[in-house]
């Protein structure tokens, strides 16, 4: 399915990374990145793994805290706000984890509603029953409410795993390998829900993968993240067409050249 | 094809591996010091996750009742058969009951309990917490607008805390039931003339003793469980290092309890 064009403002980043610093023990993992991710757009950040993808998505959602730099998210600099406000910002963040995160003792509807209840005080049972559906039904699986996370496909745990995120409304998605260890058939229709989302929800994304197909059918804009620095920036074509040694193999890898 | 020149970092020497050891010791002391100070930063701030504890209290009681049920009444017994000869020997076995309710109320029933919860509740927080972080469902929650340390850490140690005295209380008296179902069996005593020795030589001391005893261990076998699973690392591996760091740091920290608080106890006497 070719991608709906999107309602990009590019006169309103809804975050603004400058000069992100981050390394563990004597590694540099992030070496002063810039970064913007306006409003309604899908930006994937593309990279070799351990190059720092999934911690720049963690900084932003304040899971990690930076050596240097700040971060900007949604007006609210991430690096200097009290616990009492960027709890009330992730609010206003999706995060889509990599392995689906799912609660393993709850069912799907408990963990659907988990963050409802918790964060929406004074809501009403038909309230939750109501988004729980909403939601289940914006990413397909109404039928799958009463089961385990065990019992759900790989899939179908991303799904549900990004249905969680959209119950709270968020304002930014972000999404960590959403299409990691699964199925061909799967990844296409993981790849038109994160869209989907996109132009149903008015999120703004940002991706993180080494999946191209996934980084062609879902990115407005592709940041290649090399060294530790975004060192190829701009729409899908713009950042492969390039003989750059640590550029091309991602390409001849996934598209077979 | 043209390569990506990797990024592989050289292994460590084995100085730098004895230095990492001893400075991560010293920073483990620090984390766990950490750890218990933010349970007590945290715990009197609302919300108060009132059904959570509640939830847990139910968990921990339900985990351990059966096991503490069967070793409590097999305790008892194998106490009263074993300390008999004895007393046999000096004609004082009329002294059973007293000798039994002294063991059992000062130091079998808090200390049982404490080894068995340790065993059962102690390694399954290890566990759960453990496979909760290694699979990012604390980050989850935290990124949920949730403080998972409040939900999942406090809520457990409050729930150790309270439950472990009440299951100790519980031990003690099947622990008696085992004890005087022997010696009525071996020396004809009455109910009522057991349960007179039993309480006889019993203060308040030994009352008030114990149950701090179970409160402290109580509070030793959630907070080190939780700690162990809560800063879980490396995958399954660390998720099963968790469940055995729990059992094995809390057993271990239970007998210096214990030791301790009878010697203050010993001091009020």
């Amino acid at each position: 399915m070719k991608k709906q064009p999107s309602h990009i403002d590019k006169n309103n980043a809804v975050i603004s990374i400058r000069n992100l610093k981050k390394s563990f023990a004597d590694y540099d993992v992030l070496r002063g990145i810039d970064l913007d991710l306006y409003q309604g757009e899908n930006l994937v950040v593309l990279g070799r793994s351990g190059t720092g993808k999934s911690v720049l998505i963690k900084l932003v959602s304040g899971l990690l805290k930076p050596d240097e730099g700040s971060i900007e998210v949604l007006g609210k600099d991430v690096t200097a706000i009290s616990d009492r406000e960027l709890q009330e910002l992730r609010i206003r963040i999706g995060f889509s984890f990599q392995n689906s995160a799912l609660y393993d003792s709850m069912t799907v509807r408990k963990n659907l509603e988990f963050p409802l209840v918790r964060n929406r005080k004074g809501i009403t049972r038909s309230e939750i029953n109501t988004s729980v559906e909403t939601v289940l039904d914006a990413v397909g699986l109404s039928q799958t409410i009463n089961q385990m996370p065990s019992e759900l496909s790989g899939g179908q745990r991303k799904r549900i795993g990004i249905a969680r995120t959209l119950i709270l409304n968020p304002e930014i998605m972000l999404y960590d390998e959403p299409t990691a260890g699964l199925d061909p058939i799967t990844c296409i229709e993981i790849n038109e829900l994160i869209n989907e989302v996109q132009q149903r929800f008015h999120t703004s994304s940002i991706i993180i993968t080494h999946d191209l197909t996934c980084a062609k059918m879902t990115g407005d804009r592709i940041a290649m993240l090399l060294d530790g620095q975004f060192q190829r920036t701009g729409t899908f074509e713009e950042v492969f067409d390039t003989d750059d040694s640590r550029v091309k193999p991602f390409y001849d890898y996934n598209f077979i050249e | 094809m043209d390569t990506i020149k990797s990024t592989t970092r050289p292994a460590p020497s084995r100085l730098s591996k004895i230095r990492d050891k001893i400075s991560g010791f010293f920073i483990m002391m620090y984390r766990v010091y950490a750890f218990i100070l933010r349970f007590f930063k945290e715990v009197f701030v609302p919300p108060y996750e009132f059904k959570e504890v509640l939830r847990q209290c139910y968990e921990v009681g339900v985990r351990s009742f059966t096991l503490i049920s069967l070793t409590g009444f097999i305790v008892g017994v194998i106490f009263t058969k074993q300390s008999r000869p004895s007393l046999t020997e000096f004609g004082a076995t009329s002294w059973l009951p007293s000798l039994v309710s002294i063991a059992i109320m000062r130091a079998l029933a808090p200390l049982v309990t404490a080894l068995i919860a340790a065993g059962k509740v102690g390694s399954s927080i290890g566990a759960e917490l453990g496979s909760m972080r290694v699979t990012e469902q604390i980050d989850a929650m935290e990124v949920s607008g949730t403080k998972p340390f409040k939900f999942l850490v406090c809520t457990r140690v409050i729930a150790t805390t309270i439950t472990i005295p009440i299951l100790a209380t519980y031990t003690a008296f099947i622990a008696l039931l085992g004890g005087y179902l022997n010696v009525s069996q071996n020396e004809g005593t009455s109910y009522s003339a057991f349960m007179e020795q039993v309480f006889e030589p019993l203060t308040f001391i030994d009352f008030y003793a114990s149950l701090i005893k179970s409160l402290v261990f109580g509070f030793t076998i959630g907070i080190v469980g939780c700690y162990q699973g809560y800063n879980s690392t490396k995958g399954t591996e660390g998720v099963g290092k968790a469940a055995n760091g729990a059992v094995v740091t809390a057993m271990f920290i239970v007998f210096i309890e214990e030791v301790l608080i009878v010697q203050m106890a010993g001091w009020f006497r």
